[in-house]
């Protein structure tokens, strides 16, 4: 096994390389010196405009998205002991669609620039009510997984009358490509909107480390251990809620990082679930960035959806990990 | 100088009391045999003077905040959780989290007296849920064993574990009460609680019956009493042999 602060080292040096080929891809064929001089000097041509006003808002995003699905799903993981855990199981990620697809619908999208990742987060923080709300701050790993199942399903069922009842074809359309998920046109307005939430999540999951370690022994070999349980529900709910929002708000729907990356980097860490978060949120960074690089070179010209690729590229490596983790275990 | 004080603890489940004014102390140096017929208490004293379930009553565990507590007391779940696949030495560890201040050589001290303990050396790196029920027991016990608490509280720790691991275990809660620490230990097999306990807590109904010295708390009567069994004992110079044999009653 690699030890982990190598893991951790060659994690953050990938992430780097993509951020850097993030950079380097587009369709305004800007060579490496060029758009490397244009970003950091500035000529104050469409160069330049391009590296600082596109490409970097758009390779940020990758990094903080992909960052808050991996970590998110590393510590939702850990909390309920079970790999098959995802940051959307909380409702969040649906709740905040739904504030965007309603912003969307009622045309306050065209308001102003920030109305949509605004309203997502409104969405967001309605979930993280409700759940609280629901699983109460004495409520079981089980009762917040049924909150988090109840409030996803009656945001999904809003999603679909929305759809169902719009008068609005284009409106209809539009809502359905935000769903699919995507960096593509984002600008350092939405950099800045996310920055604060997906640093108030990561103070907030990162430490849990060793207390999601006790949880391997179950709840109540922890608690007895000194951990809180209680606690530690409340920073991980806020946690997830924070980060997953702020992904979800900027960047729509993107399925699987947090499912299939903690999977993927197991292994790795030992299966410790505190040693997880951190190699995850870089792994999900990665992740992220490699399928966004992704997205521009298949297909160029006709704007293939970030999430639809991951999710298209995910669920196959997903089955193959339960395929291996099968035949591990028979 | 008492290790847990115990008075008028109650824990309810639903409506009806699971444990009933119950009233208990534990002194260095003992090992504590709770026994009883199944749903006598013994898991809910445990967990109630732990302070893991809503109580009345005192336990001078519960009062403790949660870090200074698992300084003072390991707890050994019945339940045999290992939720990842992690080694065995990172099982262990686990029992050194109370400890976050101290060094890590204190901790890699500590972890390894716990495996040797367990006869567990060879399994140090195993992967642990690849490892059979047994070992896996004798793992979680030696994550106990590494949290180094004057008292350790386990629950049925020796079920499912073959004769020898049985006798090792309960050999090594004898060397902690000779090293003044106490073990208050629930578990079915009697004949071991007569041989290696120092004292015997009984059960029924949530309420204690009887507490004192095995071999008078094991009498014939009281055992066709609480359990409803006819049993085999003599006085051997290895100790108190004790056998159940029969259902008290049985054929009538």
């Amino acid at each position: 096994m690699i030890p982990y602060r190598w893991l951790l080292a060659g994690l953050a040096t990938l992430v780097a390389a993509l951020f850097l080929a993030s950079l380097l891809v587009g369709p305004a064929g800007i060579s490496p010196g060029q758009g490397f001089r244009a970003l950091v000097l500035g000529d104050g041509g469409p160069m330049t405009l391009v590296m600082r006003e596109i490409r970097l808002p758009r390779a940020l995003l990758g990094i903080l998205v992909g960052a808050s699905l991996g970590l998110s799903g590393a510590a939702m993981q850990g909390y309920l002991r079970n790999p098959l855990a995802e940051p959307g199981l909380l409702g969040v990620s649906g709740s905040a669609a739904l504030g965007a697809v309603l912003a969307i619908q009622t045309g306050l999208a065209a308001a102003f620039a920030l109305a949509v990742p605004l309203a997502a987060l409104a969405g967001g923080g309605v979930a993280v009510a409700l759940l609280l709300l629901l699983a109460g701050p004495r409520g079981g790993s089980l009762t917040l997984i049924l909150a988090g199942i109840a409030v996803s399903a009656l945001a999904g069922a809003l999603i679909s009358l929305v759809l169902n009842l719009s008068p609005d074809p284009f409106a209809a359309s539009e809502i359905v490509f935000w769903m699919l998920g995507s960096l593509a046109d984002r600008s350092f307005l939405h950099v800045a909107l996310a920055t604060p939430f997906v640093a108030l999540g990561a103070a907030l999951l990162l430490p849990l480390g060793r207390r999601l370690d006790t949880l391997t022994l179950g709840e109540d070999a922890a608690e007895a251990l000194g951990t809180r349980l209680g606690r530690l529900r409340l920073m991980l709910v806020a946690g997830v809620a924070a980060m997953v929002g702020a992904a979800t708000a900027v960047a729509g729907a993107v399925g699987f990082v947090g499912l299939v990356v903690p999977h993927l980097l197991r292994g790795a860490v030992g299966a410790r679930p505190g040693r997880l978060l951190a190699a995850s949120a870089l792994g999900g960074a990665a992740m992220v960035l490699a399928a966004d690089i992704a997205v521009r070179l298949i297909l160029p010209g006709s704007d293939l959806k970030l999430g639809v690729l991951t999710a298209i590229v995910g669920a196959p490596l997903f089955l193959h990990l339960v395929y291996r983790t099968r035949r591990d275990l028979a | 100088m008492t290790l847990l004080s115990i008075e008028g603890l109650t824990v309810l489940r639903g409506r009806c009391p699971a444990v009933d004014a119950v009233s208990v102390s534990i002194a260095p140096g003992e090992v504590v045999g709770l026994i009883g017929p199944n749903g006598a208490g013994k898991t809910t004293l445990m967990r109630g003077a732990l302070g893991l379930l809503p109580h009345r009553g005192r336990s001078s565990l519960a009062e403790l905040p949660p870090a200074a507590r698992a300084r003072h007391a390991a707890w050994l779940p019945q339940a045999r959780e290992i939720a990842w696949p992690v080694t065995v030495g990172t099982v262990v560890a686990l029992g050194r989290m109370p400890y976050e201040a101290r060094g890590a050589a204190a901790d890699a001290v500590a972890v390894t007296r716990a495996i040797d303990r367990m006869d567990l050396g060879a399994f140090r790196d195993r992967i642990a849920t690849q490892l059979s029920g047994g070992e896996q027991a004798r793992v979680l016990l030696a994550r106990a064993l590494a949290q180094e608490t004057p008292l350790l509280l386990a629950d049925e720790p020796i079920a499912g574990l073959d004769p020898a691991h049985q006798i090792a275990t309960m050999d090594v809660f004898k060397d902690l009460a000779a090293a003044g620490r106490s073990v208050v230990v629930s578990l079915h097999d009697l004949g071991l609680a007569a041989r290696f306990c120092s004292r015997l807590v009984m059960m029924r109904a949530g309420r204690i019956v009887a507490d004192g010295a095995p071999a008078e708390i094991l009498s014939p009567e009281r055992l066709a009493d609480v359990f409803g069994i006819t049993v085999w004992r003599e006085a051997a110079p290895e100790g108190l042999l004790l056998l159940p044999i029969a259902r008290a009653g049985a054929g009538r």
